[in-house]
């Protein structure tokens, strides 16, 4: 029978089937971060259970660490001490690898996971964190999950799953200079609506997704979830083996070959069937950017506010809702509209290649007049290479800040935020009402997007502002 | 986990898709690395004045007195979107709720409502909206959730049959703990571990 790469990996991972219908799925790998995996371990902990495999799960300290330089335990988020300090001790109880503050190797989770070469083609991977379809770039099954099921995971290697359906989304076409995985994503959640994945894993295919390097892939899958997608995955590929070698938690010696003989074999055959297939070309794709508050609600950076009252994703009632929230008026143009502050970061765009391509647009410029601008790295080994290369001087040069790695001000924990009615051009993921702060208005685009607006002071095409 | 099986009660009208996560509970409520202590915060952005307060806005449904007490929550497409937070259910949970109706969920937040007792009940649109509609033209009317029967009915003599999946649906009307249950199945998995060790070597870090 004919098979995607998901039904080869989920039918490795099968253990039985269970009397009301999901399937008993091995997990490989547990992924932990303070804020929501601390509260899983403690759990654990307190109903004297252990971890099954604690060579198999790490936990990493992203989500409400300060990301000031000389950073230490306190935070600006109240009470964020104690996450920090209780995850620490859990994992200590625990046994389980834990990323700390200071560890060379901390950042993002799912910065970090690939860059250690902890998530593997044709692996299961689950973290309670909704981003973690980011590492189906790699061919592995990579899904988020709540609290509960992290600790049913960390106790049995297990998950009680019902088998999600399939979608590929087969994306052909060059995209054009300056445009990016970004820009793809937002199209096709524009295109296809934040509901438009539900219930699949959805195969990213075409000759646009296998000319994406890995970073780009990374975008791309970053935000399945976004478009309501069970998760992501991109077959694995020479260059996601090439980038693996070597890396610390990535099999070496005799284990190498063979696990490069099995990645091999994941592909899906050639009429293997899926539940949905979507078609898209990528050559079409502007550098977009978003106007509501739901990453669906998005347009080319040379277009205008739609009225909620035309044809468009959503109800027009959630239309107008966000219109108002914005601050908005159907038919202004993005292009030109004020912002207060720019944000470089987050698992969706702040790898080594996102901070050179918007150095490149900040080189000799400056960020504009009363506009806060912060970068920070996805990772503290993004950070070290980013400064090898002297990146760091460029933004800082330009007048971004430059901080050390975390999830930082991608979501709003209580602590740092841009402040009510501030406008946000952000290289992030989600534009919900207060997501970066109450208040905050908040336009994803991609991190060149965000440079060439920070220096403009107004949300900025980066085809202009490219040399 | 407390079994559930059928249900009437208070059922409160939230008709707007795509509610997040952080709109039921921002991060800045969960002070605590706990699952206790949330449902001050449910909802926080919206049922409080102003950021920080805890002066009621009356605006919002659930201050008002005739759905004190509501377990049922009725509510739009794709709720439970954004941030996999947990604690979104725990406040949920914690303030009494014990269903959710709704077209549709995030598939991370249906599953912590499973793991937590909480029927996520699935709907048409349509008819979500007319339930709605009838409940916020009679404010504080019962709805009954019959998990066996897998109905809701309401007071007009309305029955509809819902949607869930078999594996929650019984999850749901057994209470028991998953994680006892998987681990009554120890010896397979080390079984299907032990040979899978030797087939994907590759896949195992060296503890
Ligand atoms: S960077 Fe943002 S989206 Fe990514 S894991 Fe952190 S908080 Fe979540």
């Amino acid at each position: 029978m004919s098979r995607t790469i998901f039904d080869k990996i989920w039918d490795q991972h099968r253990i039985k089937q269970m009397p009301g219908g999901a399937d008993l799925i091995l997990i490989d790998r547990v992924l932990l971060h303070e804020r929501t995996g601390g509260v899983a371990l403690k759990s654990l902990i307190e109903r004297g259970r252990a971890v099954l495999a604690p060579e198999r799960a790490f936990a990493v300290m992203d989500h409400i660490v300060d990301t000031f330089p000389g950073r230490t335990d306190r935070t600006t988020m109240p009470t964020g001490t104690d996450f920090i300090r209780a995850t620490r001790e859990a994992a200590r109880i625990t046994g389980i690898r834990l990323f700390d503050l200071d560890d060379p190797a901390q950042g993002i989770v799912h910065v970090i996971s690939p860059e250690l070469g902890i998530v593997l083609p044709g692996t299961t991977l689950i973290c309670p964190d909704s981003h973690t379809c980011s590492q189906g770039a790699l061919g592995a099954l990579a899904w988020g999950i709540g609290s509960t099921e992290a600790e049913h995971a960390l106790a049995t290697s297990t998950l009680r799953v019902n088998r999600p359906k399939t979608m590929r989304v087969r994306i052909d076409g060059r995209l054009a200079s300056g445009v990016t995985a970004k820009d793809l994503a937002l199209a096709l959640l524009g295109r296809f609506g934040v509901g438009g994945g539900a219930g699949h894993v959805v195969e990213y295919a075409g000759s646009a997704v296998e000319a994406l390097d890995i970073e780009g892939r990374l975008t791309l899958c970053n935000m399945a979830t976004e478009f309501g997608a069970f998760s992501a995955i991109i077959a694995p590929d020479e260059a996601i083996f090439a980038y693996l070698e070597g890396r610390p938690f990535a099999p070496s010696g005799a284990c190498w070959g063979a696990a490069v003989r099995a990645w091999r074999e994941l592909s899906s055959d050639e009429d293997a069937a899926f539940d949905t297939e979507l078609a898209f070309d990528a050559a079409g794709v502007a550098p977009m950017v978003s106007w509501g508050t739901s990453p669906q609600l998005v347009v080319p950076i040379d277009g205008a506010v739609p009225d909620p009252t035309d044809p468009g994703p959503g109800s027009i009632e959630s239309r107008t809702r966000a219109l108002a929230y914005m601050d908005l008026a159907p038919g202004t143009k993005l292009a030109g509209l004020p912002v207060d502050a720019a944000f470089i970061g987050s698992c969706t765009n702040s790898r080594l290649s996102d901070l050179r391509r918007a150095a490149a647009i900040l080189e000799g410029r400056k960020v504009a007049p009363g506009v806060k601008a912060i970068c920070v790295p996805g990772s503290t080994r993004v950070k070290r290479q980013a400064e090898a290369e002297g990146l760091h001087e460029v933004f800082l040069e330009a007048g971004f800040e430059w901080r050390e790695s975390g999830c930082s001000m991608c979501f709003f924990a209580g602590g740092e935020s841009f402040g009510a009615h501030e406008r946000v051009i952000s290289s992030t993921n989600r534009n919900f009402e207060s997501r970066q702060g109450p208040g905050t208005r908040t336009h994803i685009a991609s991190p060149e997007t965000v440079a060439a607006s920070a220096v403009a002071g107004v949300i900025a095409d980066p085809r202009e502002a490219v040399r | 986990m407390e079994p559930f099986t059928t249900l009437t009660a208070v059922a409160a009208p939230l008709l707007r898709d795509n509610i997040d996560t952080d709109a039921i509970i921002p991060s800045r409520e969960m002070r605590t690395v706990s699952k206790k202590g949330l449902a001050a915060g449910l909802f926080s952005g919206w049922r409080y004045a102003a950021i920080g307060s805890r002066d009621p806005d009356p605006d919002f449904v659930l201050n008002d007195p005739a759905y004190a007490g509501a377990q049922i929550l009725v509510t739009g497409a794709n709720f439970g979107c954004g941030s996999s937070r947990e604690h979104a259910v725990w406040a949920l949970a914690e303030y009494g709720f014990r269903a959710i109706i709704a077209p549709s969920f995030n598939p991370i937040f249906r599953g912590n409502c499973v793991a937590n007792g909480v029927v996520p009940a699935v709907l048409p649109g349509s008819l979500v909206e007319k339930m709605a509609a009838g409940l916020a033209a009679g404010p504080g009317r019962t709805l009954t959730v019959d998990l066996v029967a897998q109905r809701i009915d309401g007071p007009a003599q309305e029955s509809h049959r819902f949607q869930i999946d078999p594996e929650s649906r019984d999850a749901l009307l057994a209470g028991a703990d998953p994680i006892d249950q998987t681990l009554r199945l120890i010896r397979d998995i080390r079984a299907f571990i032990d040979v899978d060790r030797k087939t994907r070597s590759w896949a195992y870090p060296k503890g």
